[in-house]
């Protein structure tokens, strides 16, 4: 009894003014800075702070164990001249846009596929994204091995089928290694397009295609009219990450040719790795990777803008 | 944004209970068997063997002895009935290989785990205590997914010579959250925006702080999320090369993708199979983790894409 009446009094003692220090503690803006602060620093000293970086060394003369000095743009004077950086340049868009599209495509089909009603549907799905997610190396010695000029299953295949009757040097020929790689790097991205638009084909309405049975649609006017456009949003940032990691690709590439043969598929990525690392001419290998940049910029506009337009079609809000 | 059409659906799976067998059944009754194995069965077939043979020849090479593998017309290339364990055995037993995957392994932990931490608090931080420019920040962040590794491992290792971690495996500890950090952030808020923000306030007026809130309410619900971005992470690390190609010298301090393609291809025409071996053992604790959590990585794989 005698501690209910004693409560309030004792309570009424403890509260004080709120000091400048409480309220900071819960100023949301202060509170928010220090919540950002591990993931700020790991991305200012990491990422924004190299990125600047590679951008300054591209106008020195660094090497490997010498810091460069200012030369202006003379590294990229010397990579216009070069037809070994100008052909890595067309390497990339070939390789970019030949299996950005291919990975689209077989991609859209194969999600269609997959959003049909059939037995082992769970268990297809979960193969099929295998390939996302072995590491792009390991696959890619397979695919070395695949590729053998000697010992390759495709050529044996091909000979005991007698469609050819010498073994195809895969690796070895310009053309072939250009098609192996791009194979190589269409069969890594097509699960990942493919899982991704098939999430998007999961929250289109069945009723739509109902109602345009009853209208009399053909599966082709389906697909065009109610699919297509219910998908663009996703198509749009799909494709721009598929663009993007197939530009900038350097692994499978490295596992698979090194640049090989005769420099028929050195990306740029290679080929800065190879000039900054191997040969050490760090500002050289720093001006080659610069050089992506403005094509990433562009592809990430493109797309970027694709999307905008696309939500204002549909008359909706741009949030 | 992600999380409306996914709610719908499922509201509307539990209200329309009744006439679940109905809406199963779809219109696929518009269909013939044959046309269905036309335009279903057969290509999905012939594309999912081209995806899935890679392994298989994989692991087919691993168990061949050397002879079967370079002889084709004696033997089916195809089946082997006398598989062997040789490979296996050089690889885990007279080479690095138990070290690069205890390496590869001890990165990627490493990596995730500050990852996470950090991009638990930062995604907290955007989603729910919207402090000034929060939305900016998200922006920024997300444009930070978009740098490729290619255009920063150069001047990455200029700085990490700078600081003496040159050859060590915290340089990857320490740079593999760039890639890893974008991404789960924008994971997580997607998650932690589906929260209902009215546990928050009914925390706040009892008197937690944001530091308990975060700790005791918001994680133990985000606990799907932080799976998803725990796995995600994990395996971007272990497939992650060029830093490793990049940061890493000595033999013994490598990775697995790193060592396999530098270390075991020499000149020897008997290397396929430990080759595959290699490629095999490097890629079988990644399958068995994803065949655990395949959930969880679609989700984190389409929740990122879709935000």
């Amino acid at each position: 009894m005698a501690d209910i009446a004693l409560a309030p009094r004792r309570a009424k003692t403890e509260i004080r003014e709120a000091t400048a220090w409480d309220k900071l503690r819960h100023n949301k803006n202060w509170l928010g800075f220090w919540f950002m602060v591990p993931a700020m620093a790991f991305l200012i000293f990491f990422l924004a702070y190299p990125l600047g970086l590679g951008i300054w060394l591209s106008f020195t003369d660094a090497r490997i164990g010498r810091v460069g000095h200012y030369i202006g743009t003379e590294n990229y004077e010397w990579l216009w001249d070069d037809s070994i950086f100008w052909l890595s340049v067309f390497n990339t868009l070939l390789y970019t846009s030949i299996a950005s599209a291919i990975k689209f495509a077989v991609g859209l089909y194969l999600a269609l596929l997959l959003n049909e009603r059939m037995p082992f549907k769970a268990l297809l799905r979960a193969a099929v994204l295998i390939p996302f997610i072995v590491p792009t190396v390991l696959s890619a010695l397979a695919f070395w091995w695949i590729f053998d000029s000697q010992f390759s299953i495709i050529s044996w295949s091909l000979k005991h089928l007698g469609l050819i009757t010498q073994n195809i040097n895969f690796l070895g020929d310009s053309t072939w290694a250009r098609i192996c790689v791009i194979f190589a790097n269409i069969w890594r991205g097509v699960p990942f397009v493919a899982i991704t638009l098939l999430a998007g084909l999961q929250t289109v309405q069945p009723s739509l295609y109902e109602a345009a049975t009853l209208d009399g649609a053909s599966r082709w006017q389906m697909f065009r009219f109610i699919t297509y456009p219910l998908l663009t949003p996703i198509i749009a940032v799909v494709m721009t990450f598929s663009v993007l990691f197939t530009f900038t690709d350097f692994q499978l590439i490295w596992a698979m040719t090194r640049g090989g043969p005769v420099n028929a598929t050195h990306l740029m990525a290679t080929l800065s790795y190879q000039r900054a690392i191997i040969a050490g001419q760090l500002g050289e290998g720093a001006a080659i990777s610069s050089a992506m940049i403005p094509f990433l910029l562009a592809a990430i506009m493109v797309s970027w803008f694709g999307l905008q337009r696309r939500k204002w079609q549909q008359g909706e809000s741009n949030d | 944004m992600t999380d409306l059409p996914a709610q719908k659906a499922d509201l509307k799976s539990i209200l329309s209970t009744p006439a679940r067998v109905d809406n199963s059944e779809g219109m696929s009754y518009l269909q013939s068997v044959p046309r269905r194995i036309v335009t279903l069965y057969i290509p999905l077939s012939i594309i999912v063997i081209i995806l899935l043979f890679p392994f298989y020849w994989m692991g087919l090479t691993a168990i061949k002895p050397d002879d079967q593998l370079l002889d084709l017309d004696k033997y089916n290339p195809f089946w082997t009935w006398n598989p062997t364990f040789k490979h296996i055995h050089k690889l885990l037993f007279e080479s690095y290989y138990p070290h690069w995957l205890w390496n590869t392994m001890y990165v990627a932990i490493g990596a995730t785990v500050l990852s996470i931490i950090a991009s638990v608090l930062a995604a907290y931080a955007i989603v729910r205590l919207r402090y000034k420019g929060a939305n900016v920040v998200g922006g920024l962040i997300f444009l930070a997914y978009l740098v490729p590794p290619s255009i920063l491992f150069i001047p990455l290792a200029t700085v990490v010579f700078q600081y003496g971690l040159f050859d060590s495996p915290l340089a990857l500890i320490l740079t593999y959250p760039t890639i890893l950090i974008p991404f789960s952030t924008w994971l997580l808020m997607g998650y932690f925006k589906t929260i209902p923000f009215e546990l928050e306030e009914c925390a706040l007026i009892d008197g937690a702080s944001r530091w308990q809130i975060l700790i005791k309410i918001v994680l133990p619900l985000a606990i799907p999320g932080l799976i998803s971005a725990f796995i995600f992470c994990f395996t971007l690390c272990w497939n992650e090369f060029i830093y490793a190609l990049t940061f890493l010298q000595s033999t013994p301090n490598k990775t697995v993708p790193v060592a396999i393609v530098n270390e075991f291809v020499d000149g020897d025409i008997y290397r396929w199979g430990s080759l595959m071996a290699g490629a095999l053992c490097g890629s079988l604790p990644l399958v068995i983790l994803y065949a655990f959590f395949v959930e969880h990585y679609v989700s984190a794989m389409t929740g990122a894409v879709k935000e």
